[in-house]
């Protein structure tokens, strides 16, 4: 399920999450907001383009990763928080990823990935939520660009965010066939933005955007016009599944909070731990969250896989913000009258997870889509695949093939590129200068490169270099000149090169997570 | 990803077909009767049905865990969990303590034609006095010159009346407690035991059994694996008795449900097919769910289980859950069904009646709880 790359990466992160955000959450929580200068130093981490490509800044890995990213950031204490990455990485970029042109992609999806801008997912208005079809937004095309009017509603990140990925009627007398998404920048002439006051969330924002002949550019339609539907219905699955992941690592969480409280509260003489009833209460949740938990990888596994699990990833996000409800509900009885406190965690986790069955599709609209295919045998197939009206899938597919064709020649082009492999000497020279530049690492770090190895020892105060050291250094990273070279020329990710396998670490894995900040 | 390769469907599909030839279209007799008829037991073993897992040597077909799980599943689609029942208790619980702890003449004498399917046999712990409390056990085996005088009752033995051969255990060190506890095997014919039928809730395909033993002298060869280690013996057969109670549950809520939506797809109730009832449509996808969730649960705990892997608290997890699932479920299913369900004509107050035991038998549910507490709240390890 998970490899010794993903525990590594978990701890990594985990050790990231307790330094940058853990110590100021109550703050932004209070605050309502979170500083603007937090993304980029996730987006240097990697976190914000886990599976996307290399080429927009993206660490192209698995699937799993993304698995391990939501179970932590689920596990910080603060709902609010936690939406905000996943809004960025699962429910509003994978469209500019997936259908976005190239255009899109460079100007949008790299600062995505970044961290720069913070991105939204605009799909519900004060008249419909996931009766997608009714929108009444509309983007209609004249002098070269599309006028956007109209609302939404419910927006995560849609008031100190950048942009939003809203979807619209380019034609409104038709229905499905008439969506499409449309990247809107939210500081645009015409916007309106109002911040919502809600029940939990609170490090979060939520807006309600109104749209008064908002001008936006031709170039920024994801896609095709009159795709939107059948992209959203593919995107919705991994909406699905990030926030069943959330679901149960937030019960996880509320399980060992309260765990280690009902240890240390005493009742009557005893702690409260050793009291049957409690303890059958603990048992019949963890047990729930445990079976939740297998079920949500295996759907995890199976969406990894490619393939299109509509009902499991549906079965899923209802039964996992259900749980989650009924575990947070339970959490916070055991706290007494202090789980009605804002000085523990209990009374915010029940309040943020209340979220949970409305947002992203509601428990009825969950069970409405299990029942069509249970009961109705009705199937869903992958956008591209759906058979839609004639016209519009005729002009899709018309107008996609020359831009999928353009992209291959790109990634041939930038591979001709590549530098030739540094002989030792150069490595050793430029390793040298890398570790001239960057602050003592505090550890020994070496480079084997199987007959020769560049040491680095940083327990002084410079980062001193030598040649084939027989001394063992603390971390010791296995890695071939031809893939150092490149990690030197900054055409390779250190992080990606770990989790791709190609390099090999033994010793103090903390060490090699640093590899970053020697590479510059 | 699938747990199941092409042989193993294969393998569904002639067991299904064996089934539904010489179960399904007698189950309601054996329900009346109270047993399946003795010549069951030997079609069953000549499909090699009972030898699943064990060795070839025995007789077996050394076939991976997932051939077991095919068979418990269809097993749980017969509509008959007595008759189920009766099968699994020989195969599950009494093979598979002699497979385990057996000497080779035991297994000759009643591992082999126990797979054969001419014998058939029954395990006998729990007793009047205490079920799950195995330490207050009070039946007792002394010895006397080389044999064994066991005295004492067991109670709730399925297949404790009519089987040829019983597991039971005894102390035979009572001061020891728990660590006093051995396993014996003994023949139906033994002078000084007793058994009498129990009358139930459901289950009513299979025989349930108090059983007396008045002084029963055995032989020394009578005692399975060694002496004072049945208490360990017990606790080994857990994992699997748990997983095989918690792949009954889902697959018997999986059939239940199949059977209610069948059944409500046909009925009409205001000019219209109940399934187009929305209320009883997200009823009908709740439950879904949840199947589907426990399922892939317990498939998970298969694998590890095969993979050897230490699941003690995971197994009592996925039983304590499925069996309340398929309470649950056969209670809606009877609900979808209204008057019809009350009806012994349609299946589902039997499906009701009969999961009712899942919660109770093999630890109840609150045993279960009891043991994922202490593991997790007073991080006990179980071996």
């Amino acid at each position: 399920m998970f490899t010794e790359e993903h525990k590594i990466f978990r701890q990594g992160l985990r050790d990231f999450l307790d330094k940058e955000v853990m110590p100021n959450i109550d703050k932004w929580e209070e605050e309502q907001k979170m500083p603007k200068d937090l993304w980029p130093k996730f987006g240097e981490m990697g976190y914000f383009g886990l599976n996307y490509p290399e080429k927009y800044g993206g660490m192209d890995a698995d699937f799993m990763y993304s698995v391990v990213f939501m179970e932590e950031i689920a596990k910080c204490e603060s709902g609010g928080f936690m939406i905000l990455p996943a809004v960025q990485n699962y429910m509003s970029s994978p469209y500019i990823h997936k259908h976005g042109s190239e255009f899109l992609k460079e100007k949008y999806l790299t600062k995505v990935i970044s961290g720069e801008w913070i991105a939204s997912i605009g799909i519900t208005e004060p008249g419909a939520g996931s009766d997608v079809v009714n929108i009444q937004t509309k983007a209609i095309l004249e002098d070269g660009h599309y006028v956007v009017n109209g609302s939404k509603t419910f927006i995560t990140n849609g008031f100190y965010g950048d942009f939003v990925v809203a979807v619209v009627k380019t034609n409104p007398e038709l229905g499905a066939a008439g969506v499409s998404l449309l990247v809107i920048d939210l500081e645009s002439e015409g916007i309106t933005r109002t911040k919502l006051k809600k029940l939990g969330w609170h490090a979060s924002d939520t807006a309600e955007l109104h749209f008064d002949d908002v001008k936006v550019p031709v170039e920024n339609i994801v896609g095709d016009e009159g795709q939107g539907f059948y992209y959203l219905m593919g995107g919705l699955q991994v909406e699905r599944l990030t926030a069943s992941v959330a679901g149960f690592a937030s019960c996880e969480w509320a399980l060992q909070y309260s765990m280690q409280y009902m240890s240390e509260r005493e009742a009557f003489g005893r702690s409260i731990n050793k009291f049957q009833v409690l303890r059958h209460r603990i048992a019949q949740l963890a047990s729930e969250v445990e079976a939740l938990k297998q079920f949500v990888y295996h759907c995890c596994r199976e969406h990894a896989e490619g393939k299109y699990i509509v009902k499991e990833c549906s079965m899923a996000k209802l039964l996992a913000t259900e749980l989650a409800e009924k575990v947070m509900t339970q959490c916070l009885q055991f706290f007494g009258g202090n789980g009605f406190m804002e000085d523990f965690k209990m009374a915010r986790a029940y309040r943020d997870c209340r979220v949970g069955t409305i947002g992203g599709g509601s428990s009825e609209i969950m069970r409405e889509i299990i029942a069509k295919m249970v009961i109705d045998d009705t199937s869903y197939q992958r956008a591209g695949s759906v058979s839609s009206s004639p016209t519009s899938t005729g002009s899709a597919q018309a107008k996609a093939k020359p831009v999928e064709a353009k992209k291959e020649e790109i990634i041939t082009n930038s591979q001709t590129e590549k530098q030739p492999v540094m002989s030792f000497e150069t490595i050793e020279s430029a390793i040298k200068e890398k570790a001239a530049a960057a602050k003592p690492l505090g550890n020994s770090l070496k480079f084997n490169f199987g007959e020769q190895s560049v040491t680095l020892d940083g327990t002084g105060d410079a980062n001193v270099v030598t040649v084939n050291d027989a001394t063992e250094a603390q971390c010791t990273v296995d890695v071939t000149m031809e893939d150092l070279t490149a990690m030197l020329a900054g055409d390779l990710n250190p992080m990606n090169a770990f989790m791709g396998g190609k390099i090999k670490v033994k010793g103090d894995m903390s060490v090699a997570m640093k590899l970053g900040t020697i590479m510059g | 990803m699938s747990y199941f390769t092409e042989e193993h469907n294969q393998f569904r599909q002639s067991l299904r077909h064996f089934l539904n030839k010489e179960v399904v279209p007698n189950v309601d007799e054996w329900e009346k009767l109270g047993n399946p008829p003795r010549d069951i037991w030997k079609k069953f073993g000549d499909m090699g049905y009972f030898g699943l897992r064990f060795p070839e040597k025995y007789g077996g077909l050394n076939l991976d865990f997932f051939y077991d799980v095919i068979f418990l599943e269809e097993l749980a689609k017969i509509n008959s969990a007595g008759t189920s029942a009766a099968l699994g208790a020989h195969s599950y619980l009494s093979l598979a303590h002699l497979n385990n702890e057996g000497s080779e003449e035991q297994k000759q004498k009643y591992l082999v034609p126990g797979i054969a399917g001419e014998l058939f046999g029954c395990l006998a712990i729990s007793e009047p006095g205490g079920g799950s409390d195995v330490a207050s056990m009070r039946t007792t085996a002394v010895k006397d010159g080389s044999d064994w005088i066991i005295s004492g009752s067991k109670t709730f033995i399925t297949n404790g009346v009519l089987s040829d051969y019983l597991i039971i255990s005894a102390k035979t060190e009572p001061e020891l407690k728990s660590a006093g506890i051995s396993m014996f095997v003994i023949d139906r014919n033994t002078k000084g035991l007793s058994a009498t039928k129990l009358d139930k809730l459901g289950w009513r395909a299979s025989d349930t059994a108090e059983i007396a033993f008045d002084e029963m002298r055995v032989p020394a060869n009578a005692l399975l694996g060694e002496e004072n280690q049945g208490f360990y013996y017990i606790m080994q057969q857990f994992a699997l008795e748990r997983l095989i109670m918690a792949i009954g549950g889902v697959a018997g809520s999986e059939y239940a449900l199949q059977y209610g939506l069948d059944y409500m797809r046909e009925r009409e109730a205001f000019g219209r097919p109940l399934t187009k009832f929305q209320e009883l449509r997200h009823r009908v996808a709740q439950l879904a769910a949840e199947i589907e969730m426990q399922k892939q649960f317990v498939y998970h705990l298969c694998q590890r289980f095969t993979d050897n892997e230490y699941i003690v608290k995971e197994a009592a997890m996925a039983k304590l859950l499925a069996t309340q699932l398929s309470d649950k479920v056969t209670f809606e299913v009877v609900q979808f069904l209204g008057g019809y369900g009350y009806m012994e004509d349609y299946q589902a107050s039997r499906m009701w009646r009969d999961s009712r035991l899942g919660q109770i038998g093999g630890g109840t549910s609150e045993i279960m709880k009891e043991i994922i507490a202490k593991m997790m709240i007073d991080e006990i390890k179980y071996n």
